[in-house]
């Protein structure tokens, strides 16, 4: 009962990681919340939808989904982001918000309010052992976030562009007095960040067999209290806070029974760690 | 003047309230507030408590919300002190979701059912009628704006703005920043209790989807449309978005959709609002009155 809440809070987490790394990754570089970026999770969930619908290919699917996001996030980034950093953080923070509501509405006007189902056939099977079951949807959750996690690790700790990344995030100014294209690496940023919100757009889609117009709300605020409890702009930092929250709220949920609305948990998590810790769980001041 | 007029006239009027009270604490004294829509709805709920459970009169209940809702707003004060700029956006949202989850899941507060059975007041031996109830919400929204006249160019006033322009400058000049910060969010969300006890009583029944995070982003879109910081932009800002969604019943369908695409449009080529120091309508009225004004004056 244990071990299964535990695989449960883990692929929750692991959901969560994947919208919020983006997240995190917007804000190292251009300090802005992102509230939109759970737009983008969402179509790629849409985008992911239909071309399951037409291919019929669940791999391809969820290529083409991540491909969508990505160049979702990559034009939010050129036309309404980059024109507004000199501005006041407020400015891009409501941008943010006012794209995340259009967004949202455009989704239920072109794909309609109903949901969709989204039933793909990916084709590993379920692993139980005794009383511990992983369903297919889990295993599938797993592999891919641990596979893109792997990725990321690797590209920002072992090429030269995860180097120029690390950098701007430092000192966006310095990094460009040593020759970085700062454009490019913000642009690369978006590219990256909107394609894991994509990937966990499919994958939630496949996990609760369904797509819907307001299915980014949740994640929109969540993955902001998320990024914020793990230290904003720390990769790490988000990685951790994912899973804490995760397992969080499977065990408050599955085993105390609380009646405690569980989207309610992150914050209170978030608040609690904020009181003593200022900037977050890995956060630097 | 039939109802329905009468009806969107309080509703703006209850939302330029809120759209002051936020401006106090985003406007003027510079804290980043995505959860005013709490306080709203603590206003509301504890007047409507009183009003229903205890037959406390209106006139008691309503002054009980807000206070009650400044205090909460002061206890809230303090994990917000410790975050700043975009901790604290967040921070302050969580807030909301917090509190809406509190009065959506405790039995006290009626559950998903809320709070019915609440009354316009009495005076003089008889209900309110509604353009009653108007004008004397109108009053208290005018005396709320001559205290913010007053406020503006008093200590407090001068206090806040250079927080807002530079928190570490302040402090390192002996400021006590953290006074100044509890006095305005105290304040902006004690207005914000009285607009939410105003709400209830007009409304007769509250619900705690009434207060949720989209009410709060409705409020920070009045100030942010009308212009952050000015005295007049958020009362501008809440008779415009109050009047659009009743002028735009044919495309109902598309409504959300405008509102988010105007917000948009808005900070991308406007961010200072309809009445902020750069925009559009300043600089008009400027134009025209520069006849009448000694030359260099402005």
């Amino acid at each position: 009962m244990l071990i299964q809440q535990l695989a449960n809070g883990i692929a929750v987490g692991s959901v969560y990681a994947l919208i919020s790394l983006g997240l995190t990754m917007v804000y190292g570089i251009l300090r802005i919340l992102h509230v939109a970026h759970a737009g983008i999770y969402a179509l790629g969930a849409y985008i992911g939808w239909f071309s399951f619908r037409l291919t019929g290919e669940f791999w391809l699917s969820l290529f083409i989904g991540m491909a969508g996001s990505a160049l979702g996030g990559y034009l939010v980034e050129r036309f309404l982001y980059s024109p507004l950093l000199h501005l006041p953080r407020i400015a891009p923070l409501i941008v943010s918000i006012g794209l995340f509501t259009a967004m949202e509405e455009a989704f239920r006007i072109v794909a309609g309010p109903h949901t969709l189902t989204y039933n793909a056939k990916i084709g590993i099977g379920n692993l139980s052992l005794g009383s511990f079951q992983l369903t297919e949807t889990q295993l599938l959750i797993l592999f891919v976030t641990f596979l893109i996690l792997i990725i990321l690790w690797v590209v920002l700790s072992r090429t030269r562009t995860g180097l120029a990344m690390r950098a701007c995030a430092m000192d966006a100014e310095t990094a460009s007095s040593f020759g970085v294209n700062v454009k490019a690496i913000v642009a690369i940023n978006f590219l990256i960040g909107s394609a894991m919100a994509g990937a966990a757009g499919v994958l939630i889609g496949v996990y609760d067999n369904q797509v819907w117009p307001t299915m980014g709300s949740i994640p929109a605020y969540k993955a902001l209290a998320i990024v914020v409890l793990g230290g904003l702009g720390n990769i790490p930092g988000t990685v951790l806070a994912s899973f804490v929250v995760g397992m969080a709220e499977t065990f408050f949920i599955g085993i105390l029974a609380i009646p405690f609305p569980r989207d309610a948990v992150a914050f209170v998590a978030m608040i609690l760690v904020l009181m003593f810790k200022p900037y977050g769980l890995l956060g630097k001041g | 003047m039939s109802g329905y007029f009468i009806t969107i006239l309080i509703t703006i009027t209850i939302y330029a309230m809120l759209a002051h009270s936020l401006n106090i604490i985003t406007g003027r004294a510079g804290q980043i507030s995505l959860g005013h829509s709490a306080f709203f709805g603590i206003g509301a709920y504890t007047s409507a408590l009183f009003y229903t459970r205890t037959e406390l009169s209106f006139w008691i209940s309503v002054p009980l919300g807000t206070m009650v809702a400044g205090m909460v707003g002061a206890l809230l004060g303090i994990p917000c002190l410790r975050v700043r700029d975009d901790f604290l956006a967040i921070t302050t949202m969580g807030i909301v979701f917090v509190v809406e989850a509190v009065f959506l899941y405790l039995p006290f507060f009626g559950v998903a059912m809320g709070i019915g059975g609440i009354d316009l007041p009495k005076w003089f031996g008889r209900e309110m009628t509604k353009p009653e109830y108007f004008i004397l919400i109108l009053v208290i929204l005018i005396l709320l704006l001559l205290l913010d006249r007053r406020l503006e160019r008093s200590w407090l006033g001068l206090a806040w703005s250079s927080i807002r322009e530079d928190e570490v400058a302040v402090g390192a000049m002996g400021v006590d920043i953290v006074r100044f910060k509890v006095i305005a969010f105290i304040l902006g969300s004690a207005i914000a209790g009285l607009a939410g006890g105003f709400y209830a009583h007009f409304l007769t029944f509250i619900m705690p989807q009434n207060f949720g995070f989209g009410q709060s982003i409705v409020i920070l879109c009045m100030v942010v449309f009308g212009g952050i910081g000015t005295r007049w932009g958020p009362i501008v800002g809440a008779i415009i978005l109050g009047i659009l969604p009743e002028i735009s019943r044919p495309i109902m369908e598309y409504r959300t959709f405008l509102y988010g695409l105007l917000l948009v449009a808005m900070m991308r080529f406007q961010p200072g609002g309809l009445l902020g120091q750069e925009s559009v309508l300043p600089r008009f009225f400027r134009r025209i009155g520069s006849p009448w004004r000694k030359s260099g004056e402005d």
